[in-house]
């Protein structure tokens, strides 16, 4: 870890108004991620903006019937709030398939939504990674990649995005609340928060320099039958191989998105309007690019998916 | 004391203490955090500063450059210390590779520098500032590849690496019904709740340790070679252990580079090693590719069994003997074993838990499983029908005792075994298919010679001394149940100090020799005490009983707090083996059965439940003996489905070194666990009529889960471990 100097901000303009202020700065919530890569100097931040006191911590309704998470709330609080059990499920169950009940106390929605991939290359300096160290190439291609990305990767990065609350978000057309550094304020929709690798496997979001999110926020409810079925190589504390977020509705459509195959939460609206999980599956996953030990994905995708309409039939 | 013949009734025998679920002595010291461990002990010495090791970036090949410049002159840094200025330092020959290297590498991680700080976080961010210019060479990495290398290597602990009995070829292939098939097993990595740790003090020429290690002797004997200092000068502390597996039976870099840094600095020195640095700077438990052949008679008896193992590790390094087991567990006349050994450039192969056997049984009880099959035979009869009551190599020596088919048809019953359906596939319950299987569980019973020493003073209150250690296993308890039944006092009036150099010389923890050595040893001190007491009290020896705190002959008694009176009394003995274990072949037996869950649509393998039955003679201490087991059976189903330190063949290293990557089971994995120890008592084993227990558990149980995915999905897979990936391409 190297050494930084550390502040508090005072509201969540003033957090992004520092962020560009002092260069080299990151912003600070749970730091379940963060401090874990600042130990192994993946990331070297020169400065630290804690957030943690801004008041973003309260899950409210708003008008029109959705609902909207402080990007503080704890992924603990945020799993157990009674709205989104009810109305969410398939949020509440993502969640807590992730990660374990340490890390859900102290983990934030925001930051949920940026933690780093857990590429084993990304992790260990002494190896090329185009997301640690732009232009040093990609280890992980070529290498043990059994549980990296299949969908639109590229040549420098198949990185995957970890987080199973995101691929929930996704699936609810989540959006994402924040503010500049200039002040002004935007919701970015869920489906254009993270970027595919490309060229810039480092540029991770659509953030700008500075920009903080405020909240998280559902639309109205769509209701329908909610599932998450993670498939993990353990019962617990264990990234997905693939997951599923589904919400089936009772004539049978759904909405669909995918984790553990790509730099974002995965999901083809176009496959939505097909029936049975073959088709679906087969729209889903158009241009798969697998290696020898990850193309298990694709049928697995499939077989997952099955599992999920069957279970929503009931 | 000499123990040459088999053991007579003894004291140990009344079982007031010993065999009693007695808690763990230990225990609150641990819940409550004050159970001081290595790189805890801010008391032990002032002046410490933190050291932190660079490890290598390449596997192989030589360090053209290093500039410490900038390291040197970090924040707080008080030296940086390379092979180029650390002095002289040898490498113990008990160990493979230099535990400081440069400028060759011999593997990936291995100690180049260290880096002395007043903070361990200066100390770290500083190690970043070292600049390495490798020049890299090529290296073996894939033991599929280098199979066809692989040499009979040199005859070692575990014996000559070939056995021949009989005509194997000629039986095999007249057989009527035969399996020859091949299972691999991966690297796997011990993974010890606490990090190999050291604490290093130089004073005058000696050099004290406080570490985290099993063997204290050895610790001792591999620190003064290392540094060419006498071993009187050699002071090692381990008073508790966060888990070993085999990984602290040797020094590691955190001892020598902890002590190169002290010496190097003037000042004591403090190394932990950080998670990812365990799986490639220590030492792990090698690959195997294993070949069975089996042939057998349409009544199920074995004619003919062979089993070799190909294995690899660096120049000069030991195979995985996987296949010696096969040289004891069934009947059968013709026979062979062979043992290979590739050369690998990854970190060190290494003993972890139950070496050997834990590998060796993951294949030949799946080659027993499909021989069942092919036999039409349920696979509990099939192994009863070849069990053996003598040494199947040599059949004029016979087991000391041996209660194989106790433990298969106890652990049946105990299971519910009889409701399995031998047709895969045949039971399913919502979207899982489920299976049972079973395995036996085998590990040879080793014994080592092992010193206390035992004290009572005043007060009444007896003190054990001995240099054995406690890895989590117990070894404090049954220390003091042992001087408790001997001296007959509760346990509350005994004191057990243990990882001490300076204390006598005990078997230390390994090869599950510890419980059964350790707690003779503390028997033939007692024994000597239970003497110099009754001389002092002038009672024949012969003719004297020791209970509730007194010493009696006939109707006379005297306390013992008064015999010791102010200036106490103690005596030191060893326990010395002596040829019972040649005369006999000395094991430890079980039968392991697991019903396992396969999701007929993502394939993923949930364990439901595991039950087994044990015989390992004596049973000192059910309570700690069970948890032994458990955490045995745990590690076993982590062997089953998801431990695989996997290589990066081009450039030799284990990837996914820390916990997040390297998966061992979590609480969700592992369901019930119904361990049932067979009543027995083993007279050759020793004094205490013990054995092993706690690399038995282990034995056997990757296994059992395996033959359970077979049965519930019909898939069989000879790789381990079973990952999904490997199912959901044969299911339907």
């Amino acid at each position: 870890m190297k050494a930084f100097t550390f502040e508090r901000a005072h509201s969540p303009a003033d957090a992004a108004a520092k962020a560009v202020a002092t260069p080299g700065s990151t912003f600070i919530a749970g730091g379940t991620n963060l401090l874990d890569l600042m130990k192994l100097q993946i990331e070297t931040p020169r400065h630290l903006i804690d957030v943690n006191r801004l008041g973003l911590d309260k899950i409210e309704g708003v008008d029109g019937g959705g609902v909207r998470i402080g990007a503080l709330v704890r992924n603990t609080d945020l799993a157990a709030d009674a709205r989104v059990r009810k109305d969410y499920g398939v949020l509440s169950r993502a969640l807590l398939a992730g990660a374990s009940g340490q890390l859900r106390n102290k983990a934030t929605t925001a930051g949920n939504l940026l933690q780093r991939t857990r590429c084993p290359y990304f992790y260990d300096t002494n190896q090329a990674c185009n997301k640690r160290k732009p232009g040093s190439g990609c280890a992980a291609i070529g290498g043990f990649n059994r549980n990296l990305a299949i969908m639109g990767t590229s040549e420098a990065c198949i990185a995957t995005q970890p987080s199973d609350m995101a691929v929930a978000m996704r699936v609810l057309d989540a959006g994402v609340e924040t503010v500049k550094p200039d002040g002004t304020t935007r919701t970015i929709p869920i489906a254009d928060f993270h970027r595919l690798p490309g060229d810039t496997p480092n540029i991770e979001t659509n953030l700008i320099p500075g920009e903080f999110i405020t909240a998280v926020t559902l639309p109205k409810p769509i209701g329908g039958t909610h599932i998450y079925q993670k498939v993990r190589d353990r019962a617990s504390y264990a990234f997905a191989l693939i997951s599923v977020a589904a919400v089936v509705q009772p004539d049978g459509r759904g909405r669909f998105a995918f984790g553990g195959l790509a730099h974002k939460p995965w999901r083809v609206e176009a496959a939505e309007r097909l029936s049975g999980a073959k088709e679906i599956a087969g729209t889903v996953l158009a241009g798969a690019k697998t290696t020898p030990q990850n193309a298990f994905k694709v049928p697995l995708v499939e077989r997952t998916l099955g599992a999920v309409l069957a279970e929503a039939k009931g | 004391m000499k123990f040459d013949t088999p053991a007579t009734t003894n004291p140990i025998d009344q079982m007031k203490v010993v065999g009693k679920p007695h808690d763990r002595i230990d225990g609150p010291y641990k819940t409550t955090g004050t159970a001081p461990y290595a790189y805890e002990r801010h008391d032990v010495v002032p002046n410490q500063a933190y050291g932190y090791i660079l490890g290598s970036a390449i596997a192989t090949g030589r360090i053209k450059s290093i500039d410490t410049s900038a390291a040197a002159a970090a924040p707080g840094v008080v030296k940086v210390v390379t092979w180029q200025n650390a002095g002289a330092v040898k490498k113990p020959d008990a160990v493979t590779a230099k535990l400081l290297g440069g400028p060759e590498i011999e593997h990936y991680d291995q100690a180049i520098a260290i880096v002395v700080a007043d903070s361990f976080e200066q100390a770290r961010a500083a190690a970043k500032l070292i600049v390495v210019d490798y020049a890299r060479e090529k290296g073996a990495y894939d033991l599929k590849a280098a199979k066809s290398s692989a040499i009979k290597p040199q005859p070692g602990y575990a014996g000559d690496p070939d056995t021949a009995v009989g005509d194997f070829a000629g039986a095999f292939a007249k057989a009527p019904v035969t399996l020859d098939a091949t299972y691999t097993t991966p690297d796997q990595c011990h993974s010890p709740m606490e990090p190999h740790a050291t604490i290093a003090h130089w004073d005058d020429g000696k050099l004290t340790v406080w570490t985290s290690n099993q063997m204290i002797q050895w610790a001792k004997r591999d620190l003064a070679e290392a540094f060419g200092i006498p071993q009187e000068s050699v002071h090692v502390m381990s008073p508790y252990i966060g888990g070993g597996f085999g990984s602290k039976l040797w020094i590691r870099s955190d001892a020598i580079m902890a002590a190169v840094a002290s010496r190097a600095c003037g000042r004591p020195v403090r190394v932990t090693l950080t998670r990812p640095m365990m799986y490639n700077n220590t030492t792990h438990r090698p690959a195997t590719i294993q070949r069975i052949r089996i042939g057998a008679d349409k009544a199920g008896h074995i004619t003919a069994i062979g089993h070799e193992s190909w294995s690899g590790d660096l120049p000069g390094g030991q195979p995985e003997t996987a296949a010696n087991q096969t040289r004891l567990l069934y009947a059968g006349k013709n026979r062979m074993t062979a043992t290979r050994l590739a050369v690998l450039n990854l970190p060190e192969g290494n003993a972890m838990r139950a070496p050997g056997e834990a590998p060796g049984l993951m294949a030949l009880e799946i080659a027993m499983d499909e021989m069942a099959e092919k036999l039409g035979m349920d696979p509990v009869e099939f192994r009863i029908v070849n069990d053996t009551q003598v040494d199947p190599e040599n059949p004029d020596k016979p087991f000391s005792h041996r209660d194989l088919i106790g433990c298969l048809r106890t652990g049946a019953e105990r299971f519910g075994w009889d409701k399995r359906h031998a047709k895969p596939g045949a039971t399913r319950d919502g979207r899982w298919l489920v299976g049972m299987g079973m395995a036996a569980a085998f590990r040879g019973n080793i014994t080592m010679k092992s010193g206390a020493r035992v004290g009572i003073d005043k007060k009444g209150v007896v003190t054990v001394a001995t240099d054995m250690t406690d890895i989590g296993t117990g070894s404090y308890t049954i220390i003091a149940q042992t001087a408790a039944e001997m001296m007959g006092v509760d346990m509350d009036k005994v004191v057990v100090l243990l990882g001490d150099s300076s204390f006598p010389v005990s078997s230390g923890s390994g090869g599950q020799w510890g419980g059964n050595s350790s707690t003779a040893g503390v028997y033939a001190a007692c024994v000597a005490l239970r003497d110099r007491i009754a001389q002092k009290a002038g009672f024949n020896t012969a003719e004297v009983d020791f209970a509730d705190g007194k010493v009696t002959s006939g109707n006379r008694g005297v306390k013992l707090s008064d015999i010791a009176g102010i200036e106490g009394l103690s005596a030191e003995d060893s326990i010395e083996f002596g040829d019972l274990g040649e005369k006999y072949a000395q094991a430890t037996f079980g039968g392991h059965f697991a019903e396992v869950g396969v999701d007929t649509a993502t394939g993923e393998v949930r364990v439901r439940r595991m039950g087994g039955a044990f015989a390992a003679g004596r049973i000192l201490n059910p309570k700690s003996a069970r948890s032994q087991v458990i955490g045995a059976m745990t590690m076993g189903t982590g062997a089953a489905l998801m431990e695989d330190a996997v290589v990066d063949q081009r450039f030799g290293y284990f990837v996914n070194h820390d916990l997040a990557e390297y998966h061992v089971p979590v609480h969700a994995d592992i369901p019930h666990q119904d361990v049932y120890f067979m009543p027995e008592v083993d007279d050759k084993s020793s004094p205490m009529k013990a054995k092993g227990v706690g690399e038995l558990g282990i034995c056997g149980v990757a296994a059992a889960v395996a033959n359970a995915v077979y049965n519930a999905c019909g898939v069989r897979i000879r790789d381990y471990p079973l990952t999904l990936d490997k199912l959901i391409g044969e299911m339907v």
